[in-house]
């Protein structure tokens, strides 16, 4: 699974966060999503396919495979 | 029933939700996705941001890309209005007399904006809601060009600042005596008051609109209830939307009365989406119960799109599911200000400063009503907003920040 996240779309709300805290963060400056990681295993899938449905910026994309 | 044929009227974001989660739930059946524009599926909140100030172009409003969109086994039908439907035979017309059948129909129609009553339609004079709109604005304000808004809710509050960016005189009118005090409050509305003048917004709030003063075709002013003549190339008319659902007048489809907590014209649903035997409803035009059962709302909120879509998917699906309502959040974009909120708290509630300040435009504040957080706003502190989420809904001792 391949995470792709569109910083200039991030709208900065953290529901990717809440979704996933453990391939999502936010900056502190501006709480612009931080990937903590690009690869997770496929153990997180629901969490990152959820944040990346839930995001209301559409900034998350995930390539499953 | 073994639901095979869901149908989605609306091709924005809460359509898009059902669709996406239904798929996800392993619905293998039909799909079919309705859209009266002839745009696939498309983000409105850049719309007043980056379409707005030139930084992106219109397909970067794009909510998927086309591959993804592909996967999804849509029947994508775009470009066609639903004129209306019929729940007995289970049939949505369309406006070129298509009838489609389904299982299960879901209305994702959103508002369309709401016009000046009386104004005349004249070039310059504009709405925004759809990516036509935006782009018919965007191309209007060419620098020198004086801007009036009319209506200072949070759409309204960002097209300001949007043309101020852009070196366009603005000024900003509305019959409330604060900007977007509706969402946020009074002292909210002070500050984002404050924060536009600043800029150099003429911020005329507590005073409405009498008339567009028209010449050869064109609005060239804007006249004031206290008398005051506005001059003006270009007029925004920015003051709420109305539910589309003219085609499901007749239709065996509740819908709301005019007041908010009759809906305010919505599609009346049960908490969870279901509006009537096989007919949900997501989204803006959706009006759910309150989980006290006292009231249906209606939620014009970006985020409560993709949620109320996501439960919908599970309400067709899932006979068992039980809808539990998220903590509300919504975000606006204003100069090098991000205003985020979360909860629902009323126009009368309490606004106390819990971290920073709101002359640094740094700070998170609680709504307080009774007690209770009914809310938290915040803007520059977004991981200390996060964590307040949380307490929305709980009781707050003062000390305890």
């Amino acid at each position: 699974m391949k995470v792709v996240v569109d910083e200039e779309k991030c709208c900065a709300g953290g529901q990717c966060v809440l979704a996933s805290p453990d391939v999502f963060d936010q900056r502190d400056e501006d709480g612009v999503v931080v990937l903590l990681n690009a690869n997770p295993p496929l153990e997180l899938l629901e969490g990152v396919r959820e944040a990346a449905l839930i995001c209301p910026a559409a900034a998350i994309t995930v390539e499953e495979g | 029933m073994v639901v095979t044929r869901i149908v989605i009227v609306g091709a924005a974001a809460a359509g898009l939700a059902v669709a996406e989660s239904a798929r996800t739930a392993g619905y293998g059946g039909q799909l079919v996705m309705v859209g009266d524009e002839e745009y696939k599926p498309y983000d409105r909140p850049p719309l007043s941001k980056q379409v707005l100030l030139g930084e992106w172009p219109a397909e970067r409003t794009a909510l998927r890309s086309d591959a993804d969109l592909g996967k999804l086994g849509l029947d994508l039908r775009l470009g066609v209005p639903a004129s209306g439907v019929d729940t007995d035979a289970r049939e949505l017309v369309l406006a070129d007399d298509t009838r489609l059948p389904f299982d299960a129909l879901v209305v994702a129609t959103g508002v369309r904006a709401r016009k000046l009553p009386g104004a005349p339609a004249a070039p310059n004079v504009h709405v925004l809601r759809g990516l036509d709109d935006a782009m018919a604005l965007r191309d209007q304000l060419t620098p020198g060009v004086r801007l009036v808004v009319i209506g200072a809710g949070v759409l309204g509050a960002e097209v300001a600042a949007v043309a101020t960016q852009r070196g366009i005189a603005v000024t900003l009118v509305d019959p409330l005596p604060l900007p977007m005090t509706r969402v946020v409050g009074a002292a909210i509305g002070e500050f984002v008051a404050g924060l536009h003048r600043e800029h150099g917004v003429d911020v005329r709030c507590g005073v409405g609109v009498r008339q567009l003063r028209t010449a050869g075709g064109r609005v060239d002013a804007v006249e004031l209830e206290d008398g005051a003549l506005v001059p003006a190339d270009v007029v925004l008319v920015a003051i709420g939307g109305a539910p589309a659902v003219d085609w499901l007048r007749g239709a065996a489809v509740p819908l709301g009365g005019a007041k908010p907590e009759e809906g305010a014209g919505g599609v009346l649903c049960a908490a969870g989406g279901r509006a009537a035997e096989g007919v949900y409803a997501a989204g803006d035009v959706a009006a759910w119960c309150t989980p006290d059962g006292e009231a249906y709302l209606r939620v014009e909120h970006r985020l409560n799109a993709t949620e109320q879509g996501r439960a919908v998917a599970k309400s067709i699906l899932d006979p068992a599911f039980r809808y539990v309502p998220a903590v509300p959040y919504f975000w606006s974009d204003q100069y090098d200000l991000k205003i985020q909120s979360f909860g629902s708290p009323g126009p009368d509630d309490e606004f106390v400063v819990v971290e920073g300040s709101l002359a640094e435009r740094r700070f998170v504040g609680a709504y307080l009503r009774a007690g209770v957080v009914t809310g938290a706003l915040g803007a520059g502190l977004p991981r200390e907003l996060r964590a307040w989420r949380t307490r929305v809904g709980r009781p707050m001792s003062r000390g305890s920040s």
